[in-house]
């Protein structure tokens, strides 16, 4: 065997898990005012594994660091400088901005929280709770914190949609089936299929990713943990892993716009309503009930579980012209479900046709970046109050309150997979040869340079010419996000253990 | 056909003066990463046969990694660098240059060493004016005339589509083609759309073309025999170096990660330029120049229809060798945010890049000079980055369009043009809107 098997003990439990039976949820934002006293509190805090439990706990905690939190907990400059550099300069670094999408109404400086380093929390508490059970751990918590020599900086509290997001789409139904048991042979050739088993590296660091490579992260001498609480680098024999069991936890804090959502489909078919959902479908590419536009697969796709196959044994090489599912969708652009090489590649001469760049068909016949070294395990959740959509219509697309969702995402490498999907995929108005559109959903419709709009949206039609709808209003704002760092359970005891002021 | 030429001018800068050349070459922007094409130093936006064009100084910043592998290290000229890429012949694009712009350029070439005010300009840029090893063309012969019109022509199809959406999807293929090419038809004639026939192919060019099209093979085949006799000595020699050469790819400084980061994604392409030194020695020298060699036969052959091997979103691309073959620039003009572009060279062409790359000094480690090396991944990733250079100056003919737009609207425009279609035909022609 190639791999110890995981300790799930030493993972926090968000990564295994997505707490959907702990429905009520909310994320403290903490500064840290007194670092012994943070560091006392850590120890006895209990933080929630990943290891499964004979009885399902009523509630779960968990805890993410930003980096300035962490250097402000204790950990050394030659330990933290080690992280990523987009954790090191923060989501709102101005260059990340840009390819983020992050700009006009979206830009940090709007943001309610993050938006720059004075605004950026130290840590955030994670509380998953039983129906019922939120407030009084909520409470209990908050009553802590002073003690703990800590300070609430905001509380996002998320609100329990039922598993559909605030739009009245079913929701985190694909997602990455990580390979926990490391099964997949990461040798560096060339994936033929699309697959949906994911390298355990490319979601908890310390891990081998899909290069078959070990990404960047802190690895100190010996001498800097007496204590050997840490893990021994896989990949370093003498280095102790910080981040081993860690992760990097996105956190984007989404207003949709539910009512002028609904109101611009309605307006678009003349109030039809069927029309109305048809269209929506279309932009996000899948129905309602989470259904796929494609075709489903003859063949069984691997890391798609059966219970799933309904929703998720589809790849959108049965829908070469965009005909079921636009390619400007948003489940589109943001999994095109594609392999290392183009459709059909079989036999080493088809191969070598195809990796000198012919072959494909059409000129969209190998644009799209294989997509398992861009995937993400989604973990968000809604807040707000849902707003059905006759309501939403009804009062003209205006509407009271704020809803959306706390989009929660964990990678090992943030350039290479969040900022990667977000950036080149559903921001960008030139995905897949396409031009003047961006993600129908979450695009923020912000004119790029000499061209002169970016707000349609193509549906491709049997007939040949597309359908394009026009004028598409934001229907996304970012009103915050941080990026964190998830520890493992030993980290966290590591950091705890920290004797600096 | 008009096919597209370059030039590199480059001189060594007279490093007493380097803060006001810097501060000369601010001068062109509107801001940083963003060029005021109407600059008066090089008013680049007046010159219509232009597509892309830089200055970039290049001060290498990784000459010290000779000294971590033992080797000795010459002290060697940090130049200024001028390219361009444009269509038509190099003579009298440069001497369009040189006499419209001659203020600017004198005060931009009066920075380099050996550079005065009695030097004759045109002349004094066609000396220093650096072939490339290899040059990369993503599409040989579209110019800039027709990348204009046919995205203008594309912009009004997809207008009239918008506002005749619901009769034209009545409609069988065919006759919706028809539909758009008699409205095209009507715009020419108003003059609204113009569409100019390409010139003839110059005589020069297809003789020069053809003589190269079959005197790189005549040479390659005479060369066989010996290259078979030495090819296990090579492969000795490869797999020794292989094994014992250093990799120097430590995390890019984050300053300098910063600066560049700054002069990025400002449009929807982007520039490249880098730099570093070859392993010493005659063996990585050889290898990389027949590799070299051998891959712009490949450009301007095979690889000259949108994609280069599997890559297709580089516009123009050189490798050029610098100082006696001791260093190599690197420059692209390519679209999308660097990383994703890096991303696309691991995973679609990881195998060109070890070709080409592996002979320069800390690459990370390639076998049989094709595998590994880019496929560490994170390693490539801050090797690129550390050997990047700002490019102080960037001018983009065409800031809003990719190579698939480009190529997009050239097959509008020739299934515009076309007699007649099928009904298959017709609708996988309407698909491109």
């Amino acid at each position: 065997m190639k791999h110890s098997k995981i300790d799930f003990k030493d993972v926090q439990g968000l990564v295994r898990y997505g707490y959907g039976r702990l429905p009520e949820s909310c994320f403290l934002l903490l500064e840290i005012i007194s670092p012994r006293a943070a560091r006392d509190w850590l120890k006895t805090l209990d933080v929630a594994d990943a290891e499964e439990l004979s009885t399902p706990p009523d509630f779960a905690l968990q805890v993410a660091f930003t980096h300035s939190g962490l250097r402000k907990i204790g950990l050394s400059s030659e330990i933290a400088d080690q992280f990523s550099q987009e954790f090191k300069t923060g989501i709102y670094e101005e260059s990340r901005s840009k390819r983020l999408g992050d700009v006009g109404e979206n830009a940090p400086r709007e943001w309610q929280w993050g938006g720059d380093s004075d605004n950026t929390p130290h840590l955030m508490l994670m509380l998953y709770s039983v129906k019922g059970g939120l407030e009084a751990r909520k409470n209990a918590t908050v009553d802590g914190l002073s003690s703990a020599g800590l300070a609430l900086r905001g509380c996002l509290t998320s609100a329990d949609f039922g598993g559909v997001e605030p739009f009245g789409f079913k929701d985190g139904i694909s997602q990455p089936t990580v390979d926990w048991d490391g099964k997949r042979k990461l040798d560096g050739r060339d994936e033929l299929e699309y697959g949906n088993l994911v390298a355990l590296g490319e979601f908890l660091l310390g891990h081998r990713n899909e290069y078959g490579k070990y990404t960047d992260r802190p690895l100190l001498d010996l001498a800097n943990d007496p204590r050997g609480i840490l893990a021994e680098a896989e990949d370093k024999p003498g280095k102790k892993d910080f981040a081993f069991n860690g992760t990097y936890l996105v956190f984007r804090q989404l207003q949709q716009h539910v009512g002028r959502f609904w109101k611009f489909l309605d307006d678009q078919v003349g109030g039809d309503r069927s029309e109305r959902q048809r269209l929506a479908e279309l932009m996000v590419g899948r129905k309602m009930g989470g259904e796929a536009l494609a075709v489903k697969s003859s063949s069984p796709i691997p890391g798609i579980d059966s219970d799933k196959r309904d929703a998720n044994q589809f790849t959108f090489s049965s829908d070469p012209d965009g005909t079921r599912c636009p390619f400007g969708a948003h489940v589109r652009r943001a999994n095109p479900r594609n392999a290392d090489l183009p459709d059909g590649t079989r036999g080493l001469l088809s191969k070598l046709i195809r990796t000198l760049g012919f072959g494909g068909k059409g000129f969209r016949g190998d644009l799209i970046s294989s997509v398992r070294f861009h995937r993400i395990l989604r973990r968000g959740v809604e807040y707000g109050e849902p707003l059905p959509v006759n309501d939403a219509i009804k009062n003209g697309g205006n509407e009271i309150g704020e809803r959306g969702l706390h989009f929660i995402c964990l990678n090992a490498n943030i350039s290479r997979q969040f900022e990667f999907i977000q950036g080149a995929w559903l921001s960008s108005t030139k995905f897949d040869g396409m031009t003047e559109e961006s993600d129908p959903i979450i695009g923020n419709r912000e004119a790029v340079s000499e061209c002169p709009f970016t707000n349609s949206f193509s549906i491709p039609q049997e007939a040949g010419l597309r359908r394009r709808i026009s004028g598409i209003p934001a229907f996304i704002t970012v009103r915050g996000g941080s990026y964190f760092f998830l520890p493992g359970i030993r980290a966290l005891r590591y950091l705890s253990s920290l004797e600096t002021d | 056909m008009t096919p597209q030429s370059y030039f590199m001018v480059i001189a060594p800068v007279d490093l007493s003066r380097e803060s006001s050349l810097r501060e000369l070459l601010a001068s062109m922007n509107h801001r940083e990463g963003v060029v005021n094409p109407n600059n008066d130093v090089i008013p680049f936006g007046r010159f219509e046969r232009l597509h892309f064009a830089r200055l970039v100084l290049l001060k290498d910043q990784t000459r010290g990694d000779l000294g971590v592998i033992g080797a000795p290290q010459a002290e060697l000229p940090v130049y200024l660098a001028f390219l361009c890429d444009f269509d038509g012949p190099l003579d009298s694009f440069m001497s369009e240059l040189a006499g419209q712009c001659e203020a600017g350029l004198r005060r931009l070439f009066s920075h380099c060493q050996g550079f005065s005010n009695g030097t004759h300009l045109a002349r004094w840029m066609k000396q220093h004016n650096q072939r490339s090893a290899t040059a990369y063309v993503n599409w040989i012969g579209r110019t800039m005339r027709q990348v204009r019109e046919e995205d203008a022509l594309r912009q009004s199809l997809e207008s009239y589509i918008d506002g005749n959406q619901a009769s034209l999807s009545r409609l069988a293929p065919t006759e919706a083609r028809r539909e758009l090419v008699s409205f095209v038809k009507r715009e020419r004639e108003a003059g609204r759309v113009v569409l100019t026939e390409p010139d003839a192919t110059p005589l020069s060019w297809r003789v020069s073309n053809a003589i190269h099209l079959l005197g790189v093979p005549i040479v390659l085949l005479l060369l066989t025999p010996f290259l078979l006799l030495y090819l296990p000595i090579f492969v000795i020699q490869l797999r020794r170096r292989e094994r014992s050469d250093a990799e120097i790819a430590p995390r890019p400084d984050p300053d300098h990660a910063a600066n560049l980061a700054r002069l990025e994604d400002h449009f929807v392409s982007n520039q490249f330029s880098a730099m570093g030194s070859l392993k010493p020695g005659l063996f990585r020298r050889w290898t990389l120049s027949f590799i070299l060699w051998v891959i712009d036969y490949t450009t301007r052959y095979i690889f000259n229809r949108g994609h280069l091997a599997r890559v297709n979103t580089i516009h123009f691309a050189r490798w050029v060798f610098l100082d006696n073959k001791q260093r190599l620039l690197f420059a692209s003009n390519y679209d999308g945010g660097l990383d994703s572009y890096m991303d696309d060279f691991i995973n679609k062409v990881g195998w060109g890049l070890n070709l080409v790359f592996s002979n320069g000094i800390g690459y990370p480690k390639t076998n049989w000079l094709i595998l590994d090396g880019a496929k560490d991944e994170q390693k490539f990733k801050y090797f690129i980055r550390r050997h990047e250079l700002p490019t102080e100056v960037w001018y983009d003919a065409h800031p809003g369009l990719t190579t698939v737009n480009l190529e997009r609207n050239t097959l509008i425009r020739e299934g515009l043009e076309r007699s007649s279609m099928s009904e298959g035909e017709a609708r996988d022609w309407l698909r491109l809107f």
